[in-house]
């Protein structure tokens, strides 16, 4: 790999943007960097599902199950012990779980796949509020509050950790595995490649960044419930998001949690009563007219202009 | 247990079966004939207890009778959705899976925007009227009729849907489209009314389904999701586009609501997963797999 100009000006431009993300707490209001907070907790999100279903073809819509234990795990051990322990606990936690749902790969795919762990984010949701219900008597916690800077930085680590993991796999051995599974599970089982290993390992470590963000962002919510925790409007969004960046794309997630979460507050705040129609028609646009995305509309060939969303995804 | 226990659990439990077959056979059409996971299926609901409602309380039009008038209007709505956009969707697809996945995301846009829609126009109070309320003693065990005539209702349109699917021409046409889109086409089944068609037809059982719910449960613009989720549940359970599988899947499931209610009424829900999770996983075409016989 050659060092050349390009590429100097990219890892240049890179660290002028670290820089400018690193400093915005000190020099911009509290709304900015809660709001930045909001944003790069989609982009975790987003980014961290696209490791999995966007080379993998899983389409995953329990994303909100993984967020929802990390924010669980925060709300449970929020008073007994310091916050960097209960954040790793709240991704340690949501990646056993995943090694447990991931094994469904190996019977579901596609819409079985999707309705699978949407199905399964609803039962942790009805099964956590039986619980509080029946067994600890309440509906809601309160987590211990965290300094909404300190919030800020740690959702800004997990986000570059998530970027580094998906670059990371990308070129990797495993990272070609798990396309080439996109590609034609059946091809690469028989080319000696341990699918099912792959797979799960994958989801696993795609859902823990899931569970890091849900730990880190309850700090700042500090009121929670079943149904803001296991919101399934949230696994939809995500996919929503990666979809309008660019699936399959490093930067594509990233990209699209970006713009949907400052169109999401732009509507938000200027059309209150439209928001959730103008969020409907923004979907529907997107699977219509970008089928690959918005990065799709600076790809050079290779990308055909009508064929859904799944046009790239094939 | 006593007799009266057992007469009470076995005849809520064809009640509710009875319920979430009509809430579920809509569905069934879309996912089987138009190839559409349609997640708005619980607006279609929503929109047709909201009819039933406004019809009973502004005009005091007897809700039986606002099925003939609601029905129809949520067909058309139905159809049309389909023409403007799953249609075009379709045509742009390289491969049915592709639709699929597509037409999934694209039914959640449609969720959002008639939520919206509903929100603005009635708000997100709870509401509910009375109808037939009247208690019945059956084997003695004490019944509101509506619910009795609930059951009733799902027969009616369980034996009509079943008579128009298998003697009907356009009910034949369906049936070939379910079993090979393709092939349909090749024998002159004009594939495009025949998806729009039964989409409206999906739409149209919902509203069935909703005017039904609204006799017995409260309503709001919200409550759409929580009954498309049960109606997925069904149809997982019995097969993806399996109209047989579906009415069994709403006798499994409304025995299990049935049984929760008296046990414990909150684990309902997670028991619903937890059987849909199961069965998934155990046989993912469905109890019964995907036959159109």
């Amino acid at each position: 790999m050659q060092f050349t100009g390009k590429r100097a000006t990219y890892i240049g431009l890179l660290f002028l943007v670290l820089v400018a993300v690193a400093v915005i707490p000190f020099y911009t209001s509290a709304y900015i960097y809660i709001f930045s907070t909001t944003l790069f907790m989609y982009a975790v999100l987003a980014v961290s599902w696209n490791i999995f279903c966007g080379s993998s073809r899983y389409i995953s819509l329990g994303s909100a199950a993984f967020f929802g234990v990390g924010i669980y795990t925060a709300a449970v051990l929020g008073d007994a012990f310091p916050l960097p322990i209960v954040i790793v606990l709240g991704g340690l936690v949501a990646f056993l779980l995943a090694l447990v749902v991931g094994l469904s790969t190996l019977r579901l795919r596609g819409i079985y796949f999707a309705i699978f762990t949407f199905g399964f984010g609803e039962f942790l949701k009805h099964t956590v509020r039986w619980y509080e219900i029946n067994i600890t008597s309440t509906l809601s916690r309160w987590v211990p509050m965290t300094d909404p800077v300190i919030t800020y930085y740690t959702m800004l680590i997990v986000l570059l950790a998530a970027l580094l993991t998906s670059y990371i796999i990308k070129s990797s051995k495993f990272g070609f595995a798990l396309q080439s599974i996109g590609e034609s599970e059946e091809a690469t089982h028989h080319m000696g490649v341990n699918v099912t290993a792959v797979k799960i390992f994958f989801f696993a470590i795609s859902s823990t960044f899931m569970g890091l963000a849900g730990a880190i962002i309850a700090g700042r919510w500090t009121y929670i419930n079943p149904a803001i925790a296991f919101n399934p409007v949230i696994s939809f969004t995500v996919v929503l998001m990666v979809l309008v960046g660019g699936i399959r794309q490093m930067y594509g997630p990233l990209l699209g949690a970006a713009i949907l979460t400052i169109i999401a507050e732009v509507l938000l705040t200027e059309f209150t009563y439209y928001y959730l129609a103008l969020y409907g028609i923004i979907l529907i646009a997107v699977i219509l007219f970008l089928p690959s995305g918005l990065l799709g509309l600076f790809a050079r060939k290779g990308v055909s202009k009508s064929g859904g969303i799944l046009a790239r995804f094939r | 247990m006593s007799p009266t226990l057992i007469v009470d659990i076995v005849i809520t439990g064809l009640i509710m079966a009875g319920l979430y077959s009509v809430m579920a056979v809509g569905l069934n059409l879309q996912i089987g004939i138009s190839r559409v996971l349609n997640m708005s299926h619980g607006e279609f609901i929503m929109l047709g207890a909201f009819g039933a409602y406004l019809l009973y309380t502004l005009l005091g039009i007897n809700p039986f009778v606002s099925i003939l008038i609601v029905a129809p209007i949520l067909f058309v709505i139905g159809f049309l959705i389909y023409i403007t956009l799953f249609q075009r969707l379709r045509k742009r697809a390289k491969s049915m899976e592709m639709f699929e996945m597509n037409s999934l995301l694209a039914s959640f846009g449609v969720l959002y925007i008639i939520d919206n829609i509903a929100l603005l126009a009635w708000g997100s109070e709870i509401r509910a009227y009375t109808y037939l309320a009247n208690p019945v003693n059956l084997l003695g065990s004490i019944f509101a009729a509506n619910r009795l005539v609930i059951l009733l209702v799902a027969i009616v349109v369980g034996l009509a849907l079943f008579l128009f699917l298998w003697r009907a021409r356009w009910g034949k046409a369906g049936r070939a489209v379910a079993q090979d889109l393709t092939s349909a086409q090749l024998i002159g089944v004009n594939i495009d009314t025949v998806l729009a068609l039964y989409f409206g037809f999906g739409a149209l059982l919902a509203g069935v389904a909703g005017i039904l719910i609204s006799m017995i449960y409260t309503i709001t613009p919200l409550m759409g999701m929580s009954y498309a989720i049960i109606a997925i549940v069904v149809v997982v359970i019995g097969g993806l586009g399996n109209v047989l599988g579906g009415l069994l899947g709403a006798l499994i499931l409304g025995f299990i609501a049935s049984i929760t209610m008296h046990i414990d009424m909150a684990l309902q829900l997670s028991v619903f997963y937890a059987v849909f999770m199961l069965i998934l996983l155990v046989r993912p075409q469905g109890v019964l797999g995907k036959t159109y016989g």
